[in-house]
């Protein structure tokens, strides 16, 4: 049975249809990438399975449950994470507390203050964030705030992790550093759903990769053959 | 260790100084004059309404309006029911009547974002005024009631523990996950729902439990008056008033809201009778002082003061 699947999801913004009629399914423990050009409705997706967005067709399953309409704040304690494509950090509180706040609310177990305080340091530690616990997370840069939102959704202990574009506006050494971040999250058991840009990442750490082009899945393979399929390169490069 | 040493040792000294002065507030009545008795209810009327107001829409940033409203439900429940049960009764079923209330409108209403919800609370002052005003004249055929009326002593002391419980729960909130999550609410609402923060319950149990402190000030508080009626009870400034009194004061700390109620309770007093002329305009001149030279309020001063003394204490290498 796969973690995560949907079956014919659509969404409608106004009279367009930004998600249309999509089949997904993550099997357990692998890192599946969503890709396609601006606008092909891949956050609109990420929104839909995060409870965001409620769908107005289609069935989306966590671990064989229907979540579909459920609110963000029962899917992630059912064990779905996210980050956002726009940084959506708190920016007046220390980076410490941005991440307790989902040790403490992410799961449906009570956990002690100190426990709490303890598992937010070491998720920063492992993002690599470790030295500025206390200041406001307004101070950071934007690459490390997109981190410190990978270890807020850490935080929330998920079994399935979706990461929107953490690799945007990286140079090419914290790409690499990101890659192996995400690795790093997968060797820990969590499965990942990644919508990037960045091909070099996508085409070297995804186990399978999903095409969106104006809503509709157009391409569903291996690296290999999402970079030799014909309909791919149509839609990125024209005819 | 020094650190920690420091610490525990300011709590203790904190936590004396509060016992001794609620000690000394407990015992007032009993040496100090009449007119302080009755001025220290109407500073503690003004704490309870504006850290209540704070309690919520500190955090979040909602600027909630209500507040006349809620105060104006425990006013009509003690003019109703004051005659006929215990008066410790009715305070506690003024701030019931709140709870409910405020439960309603805040699942209704706190879905909505920014201006509009300050509106519909306003619009709710408003509607509930003259609802009642419709009620009362075309059912009760007057206009207003005459209120039971409590010697000053039991107001004074009754208003005390208003005071008390609303700051015990104010810094309980502010301390817990719970008060941090109302922050997160304010600062990113989207972010906190995807962290499992359930921000519609968080935030109606938040406004229906700071409105039960208001009821019941309002409540003790009408028994003063001897008769209301729905203008006075439903008076607007009883809204605006808190929320002055919170930016004067500084929404950052527990002791903002506190501190502006004391100060304004007293200012107002002072312009009234000494300056009844000049009492709106000076009072405007410090508000708009007040906010465009200290935004953090006067709580926001002293902990800017007390940083630059730190740091001259322990200074960054």
């Amino acid at each position: 049975m796969p973690i995560l699947e949907g079956q014919g999801v659509t969404k409608y913004f106004g009279g367009l249809a930004a998600v249309l009629n999509v089949d997904f399914r993550v099997e357990q423990g692998e890192i599946l990438g969503l890709i396609g050009p601006n606008g092909a409705g891949k956050t609109t997706l990420f929104g839909l399975i995060s409870g965001a967005h409620t769908p107005n067709h289609g069935v989306i399953r966590f671990k064989g449950e229907n979540i579909t309409g459920l609110k963000p704040y029962q899917i992630c304690r059912r064990g779905l994470a996210r980050t956002f494509q726009s940084v959506k950090i708190f920016p007046n509180m220390p980076l410490i507390s941005n991440v307790v706040l989902g040790a403490h609310f992410g799961t449906p177990v009570r956990v002690k203050p100190a426990q709490a305080d303890e598992q937010a340091a070491r998720l920063l530690e492992f993002v690599g964030l470790p030295e500025m616990v206390s200041k406001p997370a307004k101070d950071l840069t934007l690459v490390d705030q997109k981190l410190l939102e990978v270890a807020r959704a850490l935080a929330t202990k998920p079994d399935v992790l979706l990461l929107d574009e953490i690799m945007a506006g990286l140079n090419p050494t914290e790409i690499a550093q990101a890659m192996q971040l995400v690795s790093k999250i997968r060797a820990r058991g969590i499965t990942i759903l990644m919508v990037e840009h960045v091909m070099k990442a996508i085409m070297n750490i995804c186990d399978r990769i999903i095409v969106l082009h104006h809503g509709e899945k157009i391409a569903e393979g291996t690296p290999q053959e999402i970079a030799s399929s014909e309909t791919v390169i149509k839609v990125y490069l024209g005819e | 260790m020094n650190n920690l040493a420091l610490i525990s040792k300011n709590f203790l000294v904190r936590g004396a100084i509060l016992l001794v002065g609620l000690v000394v507030l407990a015992t007032l009545p009993f040496y100090s004059s009449i007119f302080a008795t009755i001025f220290l209810s109407t500073v503690f009327m003004y704490i309870v309404l504006t850290l209540s107001w704070a309690i919520f829409s500190g955090p979040t940033g909602q600027i909630s309006l209500a507040t006349a409203a809620f105060f104006g439900i425990g006013i009509y429940i003690s003019a109703t029911l004051g005659n006929h049960l215990p008066l410790l009764l009715v305070v506690l079923i003024g701030g019931l009547a709140s709870t409910g209330m405020a439960w309603l409108v805040g699942s209704l209403t706190l879905r909505l974002k920014g201006v509009y919800f300050t509106i519909f609370t306003f619009g709710l002052l408003e509607l509930m005024k003259y609802l009642l005003l419709w009620f009362e004249v075309s059912f009760t055929g007057t206009r207003g009631r005459f209120v039971v009326v409590v010697d000053y002593n039991t107001v004074y002391f009754i208003m005390l523990a208003i005071m008390v419980l609303t700051l015990l729960t104010a810094y309980w909130i502010r301390r817990s996950k719970f008060g941090m999550a109302l922050q997160a609410i304010g600062q990113q609402e989207e972010a906190a729902e995807h962290i499992g923060i359930n921000i519609t319950l968080l935030k109606v149990s938040t406004f229906a439990i700071s409105a039960f402190f208001i009821g019941a000030a309002g409540a003790i508080m009408a028994t003063r008056w001897t008769y209301v009626d729905p203008y006075i009870a439903f008076n607007m400034n009883y809204s605006f008033t808190p929320v002055l009194m919170a930016i004067f004061g500084g929404l950052g700390q527990l002791g903002g809201p506190v501190l502006g109620a004391i100060i304004f309770t007293y200012l107002e007093q002072i312009l009234i009778t000494k300056f009844s002329y000049y009492y709106m305009l000076i009072f405007g001149i410090v508000m708009i002082i007040s906010v465009l030279y200290l935004p953090n309020g006067l709580a926001g001063l002293t902990l800017q003061w007390r940083s630059r003394v730190m740091r001259g204490k322990y200074a960054h290498s």
